[in-house]
């Protein structure tokens, strides 16, 4: 169990005048599944490298449990780093991949076999010691160098996009194996990911990182209902943004005077909603209800996705399949965007 | 169309099987029959008399043949290890970096094997006397390293430039220090390399003739030297002793190493630079 804090981490490149990660702090508890979210080249491997010891640091600190482990060696911090590309020894049998963190802490050879068995097991691999890396699928690849790294009980985990290389239903697998044996065994896990939706159903919480710098650090479903900007929201899917002013309860824009939460900040502007939280038809009361055309539809399968028209202003909805069915393109139609869907964006 | 194609293989197979016979083992049976013949003169195409004599006198205390021989061992398998020891590192860095000026290192390493010895030796050797390393054993070890690095380091700079640092990385991360991650990570991936690049090595040394009687001052006789000593005063038969004992260490390394020839990895690999 391990409190890692991050401390105005940069890394700076030599040769370079952009730092490619930029002062990142992050406190993350014990036991915790962190997230480091972010398109590719935003610093997120760079973060994990220098966690494990594999990069040096330019300036800024990592500490566990309120220790720095920057002078420490990446053999003696008790961070293991599983790589994206799974990187199995392909000299070695799956047994002595599994076993070689072991071996090089001197464990002895029939402690190290009966502990490769019940990590096998773990990982439910029971049967594919003896085999070579090169013999397994990608799926078994990824649950050897998972279990190559638990076996070693370290402090933290690091996953470098531990799903990215697996077909879809592998994915869902390896997700629920990966959240399953972290909550067990309670280790502080960071993993980067590209894919934000990765990040919301494996992680506890989640860092985004936009252009080396961190936007937001927050709990998944915080990234939906209460993103910190534009940008945020844009990367978890937001699509409809109206600029306007914030009055005191109310949102003065082209869609009309829409009723907000009473947390929201003032002034000038911007105005989001998810497009899973808005409602087609009038609701009873006539508040927020916005009159509008319907110009696209397309069927998405569990989803239908809807585009209306008010004035200038598009709005994207993502709807159930049923409620929709009678909806041509062209049909004039009202949609309700209810007060507790609403957040403000500052400007 | 498959089948075709592996007939295609399999002819340019056996041609360069009869290309290799015919360039290697056909120029050594003369020789090899010389080594056992009392005379052997035109117009008869096999010796007229047999004998074991160049054989006894090659192998007895006095022609001093098994002392050149030792020698040349030790020289060939101490210029292996030093070409080890730089090529393996300098090849990392060739195979697996980026750095100004790479391409005129490459062309520098290159040079020995562009430029004929007998054009470098003299300088070398006003150098080695300054050095006080003139008609020594390591004065020969070290000059022989002129044509041996060139290839040990191309040789790794391939096997590099097909590796993949990140393992280490690895092994760091699952608690390897620095040492063992080279024991049990990067030398079985670069041990083709280094045995393919070493037996380049040896072999390269072992053929050194030039370099070995200027630098050794007609001190340190190698094998070579005492062949071309018989072969120049007309023994053809002793000549014929020696170059048998000459040639073996080539063949011992030819059969070792077919293996890892036609492997994908060593020659394969320099393809790559």
């Amino acid at each position: 169990m391990t409190h890692v804090s991050i401390k105005e981490l940069t890394k700076v490149y030599p040769g370079s005048l952009e730092p490619s990660l930029d002062r990142l702090s992050l406190e993350i508890e014990s036991g915790e599944l962190t997230a480091l979210l972010g398109p590719s080249g935003c610093g997120k491997t760079t973060t994990m490298k220098m966690i494990a010891g594999l990069l040096s640091t330019t300036s800024g600190d990592v500490q566990f449990d309120g220790r720095s482990i920057l002078n420490d060696k990446p053999e003696q911090r008790g961070v293991v780093m599983v790589f994206q590309n799974y990187l199995l020894f392909p000299y070695m049998s799956v047994a002595d991949n599994i076993g070689f963190g072991l071996k090089m802490r001197k464990v002895g050879k029939s402690e190290i076999d009966r502990r490769v068995k019940e990590i096998l097991e773990l990982v439910k691999l029971p049967d594919l010691g003896d085999r070579r890396p090169k013999e397994l699928s990608g799926g078994q690849q990824q649950r050897v160098a998972l279990a190559r790294a638990l076996i070693v009980s370290p402090n933290v985990l690091l996953l470098d996009e531990p799903l990215s290389n697996l077909d879809a239903h592998l994915r869902l697998e390896m997700r629920d194996l990966i959240r399953g044996i972290q909550q067990d065994l309670g280790i502080t896990t960071i993993f980067v990911t590209h894919d934000q939706e990765e990040a919301v159903v494996l992680a506890d919480k989640v860092a985004l990182i936009l252009d080396c710098k961190l936007k937001q650090y927050d709990t998944p479903e915080a990234f939906y209902r209460r993103p910190i900007d534009e940008a945020t929201a844009r990367f978890f899917g937001g699509q409809n943004f109206v600029p306007g002013m914030s009055k005191s309860g109310y949102f003065e824009c082209a869609l009309g005077r829409l009723k907000l939460p009473s947390d929201a900040l003032l002034g000038s502007a911007t105005l989001t909603f998810r497009p899973e939280n808005v409602k087609i038809g009038a609701n009873s009361v006539g508040e927020n209800v916005v009159q509008s055309k319907l110009i696209d539809k397309i069927y998405l399968g569990t989803q239908t996705r809807l585009k209306f028209i008010v004035g200038d202003t598009k709005i994207d909805v993502m709807a159930n399949p049923s409620d929709v069915q009678e909806l041509v393109v062209g049909d004039a139609c009202p949609i309700t965007l209810s007060a507790d869907s609403l957040w403000v964006l500052a400007k | 169309m498959i089948g075709i194609e592996s007939l295609a293989t399999r002819s340019f197979r056996v041609i360069t099987a009869l290309v290799l016979v015919t360039w290697l083992v056909l120029p050594m049976i003369p020789l090899a029959i010389w080594s056992f013949a009392r005379g052997w003169y035109f117009p008869n195409l096999l010796p007229t008399q047999w004998s074991l004599a160049a054989w006894e006198y090659a192998l007895s205390d006095t022609a001093g043949i098994l002392d050149s021989l030792l020698l040349s061992i030790g020289i060939s398998f101490a210029a292996m290890m030093l070409a080890i020891l730089i090529g393996v590192p300098a090849g990392r860095a060739l195979g697996l970096y980026k750095f100004r000026g790479k391409e005129y290192i490459e062309l520098l390493i290159l040079a020995p094997t562009i430029v004929p010895g007998i054009a470098v030796v003299l300088g070398v050797h006003s150098v080695f006397i300054w050095l006080g390393l003139t008609n020594t054993v390591p004065g020969v070890i070290l000059v022989h390293l002129i044509p041996t690095l060139p290839y040990m380091t191309l040789v790794m700079a391939g096997i590099f430039s097909n590796y993949d640092p990140s393992f280490e990385e690895q092994a760091r991360s699952l608690g390897a220090s620095g040492i063992k991650t080279f024991w049990y990570v990067t030398l079985p991936a670069i041990l083709p390399g280094i045995i393919v690049g070493g037996m380049f090595a040896f072999l390269v040394s072992w053929s050194q003739y030039i370099l070995t009687l200027v630098i050794g001052g007609g001190r340190v006789i190698t094998l070579p030297l005492l062949l071309f000593n018989f072969a120049t005063s007309g023994r053809n038969d002793i000549t014929g002793a020696i170059a048998m004992i000459y040639i073996l260490p080539g063949i011992l390394i030819l059969l070792f190493t077919a293996r890892h020839l036609t492997g994908r990895s060593g020659i394969g690999g320099i393809g790559q630079i």
